[in-house]
């Protein structure tokens, strides 16, 4: 276990910038430890998605080094086990949900790791159960309601097996009920999570390190 | 579907690579058919699929509508135009023998291509219709087009009414100005620009669960005993059909 006793993910002076020349960061330093929650605040536009977009390399830095895992990743290549091993939930379950039914929807992951079909579905029952989901598995996602798209893709994302959640605004839009299935379903997990958000009043009994992200650095607050 | 009368008709116990099997060898025989005796056959074949096919009568005929509006064209235009005797005049126009056998045959083709597909087709839903293509080696690409155009279409249309209800919002009428017309352009672009990004965030979704280009399916059918009754008897009709077409005198 190479990430237990040093870091998940670590920034070293990571500097970003968009095409159209948005500089978003500018020498960013971050640590997140296996044993800690990480609330990511910071208006809009800050870099939260960007952020964790970097740790599993949907986007690369143009300055700076990214360490995930204990390792440093550069090249797409780099990334292909970190995205095996730590998931990234879409703000918009849209995004996530691209099969005809739910229960596809969760296979998708461990078939293109490989695992053979029994094995397939053995984790997709499995992960269904575990989040209380069994009824939607037959269910087509677009007839989903919007909390029920997010649990949703929280299974297709927890198929993965990941060691650790990269949350995007992962209660934004639901009503409090909804909210409440989803943190008590992430505080049943016990995976690290880094946590990007606006509104944290749902989140707070995760247990959260506050880092908020400012004139493309970040601070702890 | 939403239109169904009874849960399980006969038609949505057979397999679902049979039925589409079945609707493509019905289509393409009835199409290159040259006898309206034969499109009659294949008519009435439909028609005994339609009735196992657990659908209504009323949403077999509002599904028929469409082929419904297109024949009067067909009767207001070939009578009068193939060559041949007369059998009545319009004023200036005559309506020939071999026009009017060729509207009559036409019709029942459509009719009956149409009212076979409904029966065998009209309460498969499309992730089923996508895995039996699929189970049939129609190509990937052809299939996961429908499959994802069939996941995306509401996300579509969602997004295109919170526009346009934007739009209304600030009190937009459409009327026929210049500056409707380009409101609607704005709408048009909007929605295929939006639909861009989305494209992008799928796919970036797509590669973080190790997408590598290949996708598998989980379903699987079983081929059972009435399913090959039902393949013998399709083929059995389909033969009929045939014959009727070339053989028979």
């Amino acid at each position: 276990m190479d990430a237990m006793d040093g870091h998940l993910i670590r920034f070293r002076g990571v500097s970003f910038r968009y095409d159209d020349g948005r500089q978003v960061f500018d020498g960013l330093d971050l640590d997140w430890r296996p044993d800690e929650n990480i609330a990511l605040c910071g208006p809009n536009g800050s870099g939260k998605t960007t952020l964790l977009h970097l740790c599993v390399g949907l986007l690369r830095p143009q300055a700076g080094e990214v360490e995930v895992l204990g390792k440093p990743r550069k090249r797409e290549a780099d990334f292909h086990d970190v995205r095996a091993r730590v998931g990234l939930l879409f703000q918009d379950p849209d995004d996530q949900l691209f099969c005809p039914t739910v229960a596809e929807d969760v296979a998708f992951g461990p078939f293109n790791l490989g695992l053979s079909r029994a094995e397939v579905e053995a984790v997709t029952e499995e992960t269904l159960a575990s989040l209380g989901l069994r009824d939607l598995a037959r269910r087509t996602a677009s007839r989903l309601s919007h909390g029920e798209k997010k649990m949703a893709a929280l299974a297709s994302v927890l198929a993965m097996r990941p060691r650790a959640l990269l949350l995007d605004e992962p209660t934004a839009g639901l009503d409090p009920d909804a909210a409440e299935r989803l943190v008590s379903a992430l505080e049943r997990l016990r995976l690290p999570a880094l946590i990007a958000s606006h509104d944290f009043s749902a989140l707070e009994r995760l247990g959260l390190r506050r880092v908020r992200l400012q004139n493309g650095k970040a601070h702890n607050a | 579907m939403a239109d169904d009368a009874g849960r399980d008709a006969l038609m949505d116990r057979l397999d679902p690579r049979a039925r589409v099997a079945a609707a493509f060898a019905f289509s393409v025989l009835v199409a290159v058919g040259p006898r309206p005796a034969a499109a009659l056959a294949a008519l009435a074949a439909a028609g005994a699929a339609a009735a196992i096919s657990g659908l209504r009568a009323r949403d077999i005929v509002r599904r028929l509508a469409p082929v419904g509006a297109f024949l009067p064209l067909i009767w207001l235009t070939l009578p009068f135009t193939r060559p041949g005797q007369p059998v009545f005049r319009l004023g200036p126009l005559a309506a020939t023998d071999p026009g009017l056998r060729l509207a009559l045959l036409v019709t029942l083709k459509a009719l009956a291509v149409t009212l076979a597909l409904v029966a065998l087709l009209g309460r498969m839903d499309l992730p089923r219709l996508g895995h039996a293509l699929h189970h049939l080696r129609v190509p990937d690409k052809l299939v996961h087009l429908l499959l994802m155009a069939a996941r995306y279409v509401d996300v579509l249309r969602a997004e295109s009414a919170r526009l346009a209800s934007a739009m209304k919002a600030r009190a937009f009428r459409p009327r026929a100005s210049p500056r409707t017309f380009r409101a609607a352009g704005y709408l048009a672009a909007m929605i295929l620009i939006r639909g861009f990004d989305r494209a992008a965030r799928v796919h970036a979704a797509m590669k973080l669960r190790g997408f590598r280009g290949r996708f598998y399916v989980l379903s699987h059918f079983a081929f059972a005993r009435r399913d090959l009754a039902f393949c013998a008897a399709a083929g059995l009709i389909l033969g009929l059909i045939a014959w009727m077409q070339w053989t028979a005198t």
